[in-house]
């Protein structure tokens, strides 16, 4: 639509979901394309958070369907999702608090290993070698993600950012073909917000996937984000660059409220 | 924590849990001395091993379905008569060996745990815990009232055989045992540092995003509580044939409460610390029972069988005193030792 890129990676068509009488989300067309970086914008409450839950299968939905590479994964469980390639980070950090960073890097990688329970207690033999291997590609992501020095910490004694930091690597050891992102930058100070922000940038170049992300920092998104989408109580009232979206009246008025 | 000037030039290196020559020395020498032991230690201390080591892959199983998976479960000591009468049936009926009925009554013990752990994909925390203790008194009425498990006479299983060789004391029991034990250690401690571990303690720690991590939480669940009750069954199986007297009062409530409680005091979560519990609370025992009729003499007052009731307070005022003042037991303090003994002589 945009002329970006027409191929577009997943394929939201008026989705709808409702708690009780609570309408969240309302009728919600939405496409990400391959290749860009897709913020999805709101004031508190619009719905962004659960647009994500929607997609990667805690929310279902009672109207609309998501395509994703042409398949329907409107009804499938988490689990089922995240083998088809959608990773996701969490707003309030849901690490595996007991173990450490590169623990919680390696469980990412469920998906991506075979081995079993028998494997698993003799040690010795496949399961080390699948151990190994994978070891390997965690590295390259502690590599790209700057996180050699806390390794081997366990992810509970983390400050913020840094448990911000493992919440973007071990989605991206699940090697996704989309990333969604929820607010990725909250509660940061400058500083850390540029290296996040680099981090995306990087994630982006390198991978070539799509990355939704969900943000309230405007500077932001205005920096990195190819194209952004506007909720506001459910609704999808803006799409577009982002130089339109900030001369959108609608948008500002959604942030701002009427004069 | 790392001892100084150690490097790791491979990732093998780097997960290898015995590190240095120094631990593979003392590794070789205590399992030495461990299968020496029966030679020259007295007969006391050998069925003390016996029934500690029982207890210890118990335990295990208990460490990787609460401690890992973070499933509670009170239904220990009814899988493990699961297991107990399984191998007593199989031997005993229907004339299996036991070094078939030994992997046999793991098998189902596990299946029986499995269906057993099926609650666990509905309720969580206490509720589950609940939920156990009610399967708990249904296997043991089970036993009780069908004729195949003798009832309430129980089953006489018999000592294992070995091409005419006859385990039937407990020095010899011992060596049967004691390898199973440090077998089902060593498979315990790779499950959980691999996928399948690692899977479990998502599961503890955050199962919602390990749901978005790809792991199947009814799988895995189940799956944590197969291999629990398979560790169960086999303990049953070779207390059986140790005690080669099988019936329902060995498997009381209050056993499942003391594996939680050697589970609580050990550490949740380690392996070491399985063997920390089960030997504190099994000395723990012995003391009582040698204290206890010199309590009784002292103050005649305190009425006719105070041993068992004196045991039971002394095993919930340690498990109390850990919850306050070390809910990580005694596995944690162990690290903090080491980590301070290898930064020995700098700080902390």
């Amino acid at each position: 639509m945009l002329g970006i890129d027409p191929h577009s990676i997943i394929e939201i068509r008026k989705l709808s979901l409702r708690f009780g009488g609570l309408q969240v989300l309302h009728e919600i067309d939405l496409d990400v394309n391959a290749e860009e970086v897709l913020a999805v914008i709101g004031p508190n409450g619009a719905g962004k958070t659960s647009l994500f839950n929607c997609i990667n299968g805690f929310y279902h939905p009672y109207e609309g369907e998501i395509i994703y590479e042409g398949k329907d994964l409107t009804r499938l469980k988490p689990h089922k999702i995240a083998e088809m390639g959608i990773a996701r980070t969490f707003q309030n950090i849901e690490l595996f608090s007991g173990l450490t960073a590169l623990e919680n890097l390696m469980a990412a990688r469920h998906i991506l290993m075979r081995r079993g329970a028998l494997a698993g207690s003799l040690f010795f033999g496949p399961a080390k070698s699948e151990e190994i291997a994978h070891r390997g590609q965690v590295e390259e992501i502690i590599d790209l993600l700057e996180m050699e020095s806390i390794r081997k910490k366990v992810v509970a004694s983390l400050p913020y950012g840094q448990r911000k930091r493992v919440d973007l690597a071990r989605a991206l050891c699940m090697e996704p073909s989309v990333l969604l992102l929820d607010e990725p930058m909250a509660g940061m100070n400058v500083e850390e917000k540029e290296d996040m922000a680099r981090f995306v940038l990087d994630i982006h170049e390198l991978k070539k996937i799509p990355i939704v992300l969900v943000e309230h920092d405007m500077d932001v998104v205005m920096d990195i984000c190819s194209r952004v989408a506007v909720l506001d109580f459910g609704i999808k009232i803006a799409e577009g660059r982002p130089s339109e979206i900030r001369a959108d009246k609608r948008v500002i008025k959604a942030y701002l409220g009427e004069d | 924590m790392r001892p100084c000037g150690i490097f790791d030039r491979n990732y093998g290196q780097d997960m290898a849990i015995i590190r240095t020559w120094q631990h593979w020395a003392s590794l070789l020498g205590a399992l030495v001395i461990l299968y020496l032991f029966p030679l020259f230690g007295s007969y006391y201390l050998v069925s003390f091993i016996n029934l500690a080591a029982i207890s210890v892959i118990a335990v295990l199983g208990l460490q990787i379905v609460s401690g890992y998976c973070g499933q509670i479960s009170f239904g220990q000591a009814a899988f493990m008569a699961v297991g107990a009468y399984t191998s007593s049936v199989l031997t005993t009926h229907f004339g299996v060996s036991f070094w078939l009925a030994l992997p046999l009554s793991g098998v189902v013990a596990g299946a029986v745990g499995a269906i057993g752990g099926a609650p666990s994909l509905r309720i969580k925390g206490m509720y589950l815990a609940m939920a156990t203790i009610a399967i708990h008194f249904v296997l043991i009425w089970l036993v009780l009232h069908l004729e195949i498990t003798g009832s309430f006479k129980g089953l006489y299983p018999p000592s294992p055989t070995l091409g005419g060789f006859e385990f039937d004391t407990d020095e010899k029991m011992f060596y049967i045992i004691v390898s199973v034990m440090l077998i089902m250690t060593y498979c315990a401690r790779n499950l959980v540092r691999t996928r399948v571990g690692r899977a479990f303690v998502a599961i503890r720690d955050n199962d919602l995003a390990g749901e978005v991590m790809g792991i199947n939480l009814y799988y895995y669940k189940l799956l944590a509580f197969f291999i629990s009750c398979f560790y169960a069954g086999i303990a049953g199986s070779l207390w059986a044939h140790l005690i080669t007297v099988v019936n329902a009062e060995q498997f009381t409530l209050l056993h499942a409460l003391e594996f939680v409680g050697m589970l609580i005091i050990g550490g949740m979560g380690s392996i070491p610390g399985v063997f920390f519990g089960v030997l504190f609370i099994k000395i723990l025992n012995e003391l009582v029972l040698f204290t206890s009729p010199v309590l009784a003499g002292a103050f005649p007052w305190l009425g006719s069988s105070p041993a068992a009731a004196m045991g039971l307070i002394a095993f919930g005022l340690a498990v109390s005193i850990f919850l306050i003042f070390e809910p990580r037991g005694l596995a944690h303090r162990w690290e903090i030792f080491k980590a301070s003994y290898r930064l020995y002589p700098f700080a902390n």
